[in-house]
C-alpha cells in the first residue's frame, strides 16, 4: 500500500504494490497502518495519562486495601480482606454512609423539585426571561467553599450578628446557635440550603433547555383533547416529556451528594465534628489525618466507588435509564 | 404552577386570569431572585464594612462608609498571602482549561473519526473511568502524586486533572455530529487527519470549544479536594484552599475573609456576565460538570 502518510515512516521502506509511488494521496487519508498511526497520534497522550493518573491509582489502591499500608505506600504485609472487614464494622464509616443517605434523601428530591418549578417559571413568562435565568444561574460562578464561608459565617452564624439570627430577632425569637451542636440538627439545615442554593440554577438550566424540546404540538392537541391547562397538562405532557432530562438529573444528584465534601469540611469545622460526617471526609481524615492509614481508606474508597456504581445501576434499571428516549 | 403555552386566544375572562397568573408568576420569581441574592449581598457588605459594623449590636444594611481601603488592606497584610493563592489558582485553572483541552479533544477526535480496528475497545477504557468518581480515587491519587514528588508543586495541582474520561467523551460525541463534508473537502486538498483536524476542523468548531473551556475553567477555579490535598505548603495554596484555611484561623478580621472572598468570585462573576452564551450552551451539553 502506499497510501501512507508522509509521518508514517516505519512503512517507507517497504516497496509499493503499484509501479510507480502514488505522490498524490487518495482519499482514504493513509491505509490501514496509516490510521493505526494516526489513531495512536490522536489518542496516545489522552491514553498515556488515563493509564497513569486513572488507572495505576485504581489498580494501586486495590493492592493498598489488601495490604497493611499505615504510613506507607510500598507495604509489605498482606492483610487479605481484613482492612475492608474492619471498614465495615467501623461506627465512624458506617455513620458516614448513613449520614449521606440521610443527605441524600433530603437533597435529591428538594433540588430536584426547586429547579423544575424554577425551570417552569422562567419558560413560561415573556419578559425578563433572561434577567431571571442570570440570577438563578449565577450562584454557580461560586465554589462550595465560598458558600460555605458565606453561611457559615454571615448567614447562620451562630452569634446575634448573624443575618438568620437578626431575622430571627425581629419577631422576637431567641438566636439559634446552628452549627454548635448536633441536637436539634440545625446543621443539615446550613448545609442543605448551601447546596440548593449552589445547585439549583445549574439543573434549572438541564431543564429549561428540555423544556424547549417539547414540541408545541403536543400542548395544543391536548387543549384540542379537552385537557385544563395547568396540573393536567403537566401531569400528562410536561413530566412524562422530561422523563430523559429527570432521569439524568436525579442520577447526577445523588452521584453529586455521595461525593460531598466541600461544605461538610468546611462548615463543621475541618471534619473534626463527630455529627454529620461524610463518606468522602472520613477518608480523608484517614489517609491523610494523623494515621496515613492507606490500606483502610483505600478500601473505604473502593467500598464507596461500589455502592455509587451499585445505586447508578440500580437507580438506572429502576428508572429505565436509556429506554430509548435519551437524546 | 401552571405550564401551558398560552392557549389559542380566548375569551376576556381568560385574558383576565391570565393577567392575575401572570402577575402570580412574576411575584414568585421576585421573591425567589430576591433570596438568591442574599449572599452576593452579604459577601459585598462585610467586604466594604469595618468589622465593628458587621458585628454591631443591630443589623447595618450597608456600611455608611463603603471600606474601599480594604482591598489594599487586603493584599498588603503579610499574614494573609492571598495575592499568591490568586496567582496559583489564575495558573492552575488556565493551564487546566489548555491542556483538558488539547489532550481531550484530540483523543475524542481520534475516537470518533478514525476508522481503527480496536477503537471500540480503547472507548469501552475510556467509559470505565466514567463509572469511577474522580472524587473517590482522591486517595490512590493522593498516593500516587506524592510518589512523583509532586505534593505542594503546581504541576501536582494540574497534571493529574488533564485526563478527563468524560470530556474526551463529550468531544467524541460532538464530532460524531460534525459535518464529514467538511473534511472530505480537506481531502481533496491533501491535508492528513492531523492538518484536517487544525486548519478546519478546529476552526470550525469554536463554539463547543468556548462552550467547553468555559465549563472547564469554572471546575478548575472552584476545585477544593485535590488542591486542598496536593497543597500542603502554604506557597502552593489555591484561592479556595486559603479561603478555607481563613476560615478557621482566629487572626484574621472578618471583613478581610470577606474582601478576599470578594475578589475570589469577580473572575467568575465576569465569565458569568460577559461568556453567559458559551455557558448555558456549555452547561446543556455537559450536564455533569460544576
Amino acid at each position: 500500500m502506499a497510501t501512507t502518510t508522509p509521518t508514517h515512516s516505519a512503512a517507507r521502506g517497504r516497496a509499493p504494490r503499484g509501479a510507480a509511488p502514488v505522490r498524490r494521496r487518495p482519499r482514504g487519508l493513509g491505509g490501514s497502518r496509516g490510521r493505526t498511526l494516526n489513531f495512536w497520534l490522536f489518542t496516545g497522550p489522552f491514553l498515556i495519562g488515563l493509564i497513569v493518573f486513572v488507572y495505576v491509582p485504581i489498580g494501586w489502591s486495590l493492592w493498598l486495601s489488601l495490604h497493611n499500608a499505615q504510613g506507607t505506600v510500598t507495604p509489605t504485609e498482606f492483610v487479605g480482606l481484613a482492612n475492608y472487614a474492619d471498614m465495615l464494622g467501623d461506627g465512624d464509616f458506617v455513620d458516614s454512609l448513613v449520614n449521606f443517605t440521610v443527605f441524600a434523601a433530603i437533597i435529591v428530591p428538594i433540588t430536584y423539585a426547586l429547579s423544575l418549578t424554577l425551570a417552569l417559571l422562567v419558560h413560561r413568562i415573556r419578559f425578563m426571561k433572561a434577567f431571571f435565568r442570570s440570577v438563578f444561574f449565577l450562584p454557580t460562578a461560586c465554589s462550595f467553599v465560598v458558600a460555605s464561608l458565606v453561611w457559615k459565617m454571615s448567614l447562620f452564624n451562630g452569634l446575634r450578628y448573624g443575618m438568620m439570627n437578626t431575622v430571627l430577632g425581629w419577631f422576637g425569637v431567641d438566636s439559634v446557635a446552628w452549627l454548635a451542636s448536633p441536637h436539634p440538627p440545625w446543621y443539615w439545615l446550613v448545609i442543605c440550603s448551601a447546596r440548593l442554593w449552589l445547585q439549583c440554577g445549574f439543573y434549572m438550566i438541564l431543564f429549561l433547555a428540555a423544556l424547549q424540546n417539547i414540541p408545541r404540538e403536543l400542548y395544543e392537541a391536548a387543549a384540542v383533547d379537552g385537557a385544563r391547562s395547568g396540573w393536567q397538562t403537566f401531569r400528562h405532557i410536561t413530566l412524562p416529556q422530561l422523563r430523559a432530562t429527570s432521569v439524568a438529573v436525579v442520577l447526577l444528584l445523588l452521584i453529586a451528594a455521595y461525593q460531598a465534601f466541600d461544605e461538610f469540611y468546611n462548615i463543621l469545622d475541618e471534619g473534626r465534628a463527630t455529627w454529620g460526617r461524610p463518606p468522602l471526609v472520613d477518608l480523608y481524615l484517614q489517609a491523610l489525618g494523623a494515621n496515613q492509614d492507606y490500606g483502610h481508606a483505600s478500601a473505604g474508597a473502593l467500598i464507596l466507588a461500589l455502592l455509587i456504581a451499585l445505586v447508578t445501576l440500580a437507580q438506572g434499571r429502576f428508572l429505565g435509564f436509556g429506554r430509548g428516549d435519551e437524546k | 404552577m401552571t405550564v401551558t403555552t398560552p392557549g389559542p386566544a380566548g375569551a376576556r375572562k381568560r385574558s383576565a386570569r391570565s393577567v392575575m397568573s401572570n402577575t402570580g408568576l412574576y411575584l414568585a420569581l421576585g421573591v425567589a431572585t430576591l433570596l438568591f441574592l442574599v449572599p452576593f449581598y452579604l459577601i459585598v457588605r462585610n467586604a466594604l464594612s469595618t468589622d465593628a459594623d458587621i458585628t454591631g449590636e443591630s443589623w447595618r444594611f450597608f456600611p455608611a462608609d463603603l471600606q474601599w481601603g480594604n482591598v489594599k488592606e487586603l493584599f498588603e497584610d503579610p499574614s494573609v498571602p492571598f495575592a499568591k493563592a490568586l496567582w496559583n489558582s489564575t495558573v492552575v485553572a488556565v493551564l487546566h482549561t489548555l491542556g483538558t483541552l488539547l489532550v481531550c479533544s484530540l483523543a475524542g477526535y481520534g475516537l470518533a473519526r478514525i476508522p481503527y480496528r480496536h477503537a471500540n475497545k480503547v472507548l469501552y477504557a475510556v467509559l470505565f473511568t466514567l463509572m469511577v468518581p474522580a472524587a473517590v480515587t482522591f486517595v490512590p491519587s493522593y498516593v500516587l502524586v506524592s510518589s512523583l514528588g509532586w505534593v505542594s508543586s503546581l504541576r501536582g495541582l494540574i497534571i493529574p486533572g488533564l485526563f478527563s474520561g468524560f470530556t474526551a467523551f463529550l468531544f467524541r460525541q460532538y464530532f460524531l455530529g460534525f459535518p464529514k463534508e467538511l473534511e472530505e473537502a480537506a481531502r481533496v486538498d491533501g491535508l492528513g487527519y492531523w492538518g484536517a483536524y487544525w486548519r478546519i476542523v478546529v476552526p470550525n468548531s469554536l463554539n463547543f470549544f468556548a462552550a467547553i473551556s468555559v465549563i472547564t475553567f469554572i471546575s478548575g477555579w472552584n476545585a477544593f479536594l485535590w488542591p486542598l490535598v496536593i497543597g500542603q505548603d502554604q506557597s502552593s495554596w489555591t484561592v479556595q484552599v486559603a479561603l478555607s484555611s481563613y476560615m478557621t484561623a482566629q487572626t484574621i478580621n472578618i471583613h478581610l475573609i470577606f474582601m478576599a472572598t470578594a475578589v475570589s468570585i469577580l473572575p467568575l462573576v465576569l465569565v458569568f456576565v460577559f461568556l453567559q452564551r458559551w455557558l448555558v450552551q456549555g452547561v446543556a451539553q455537559t450536564g455533569i460538570k460544576g
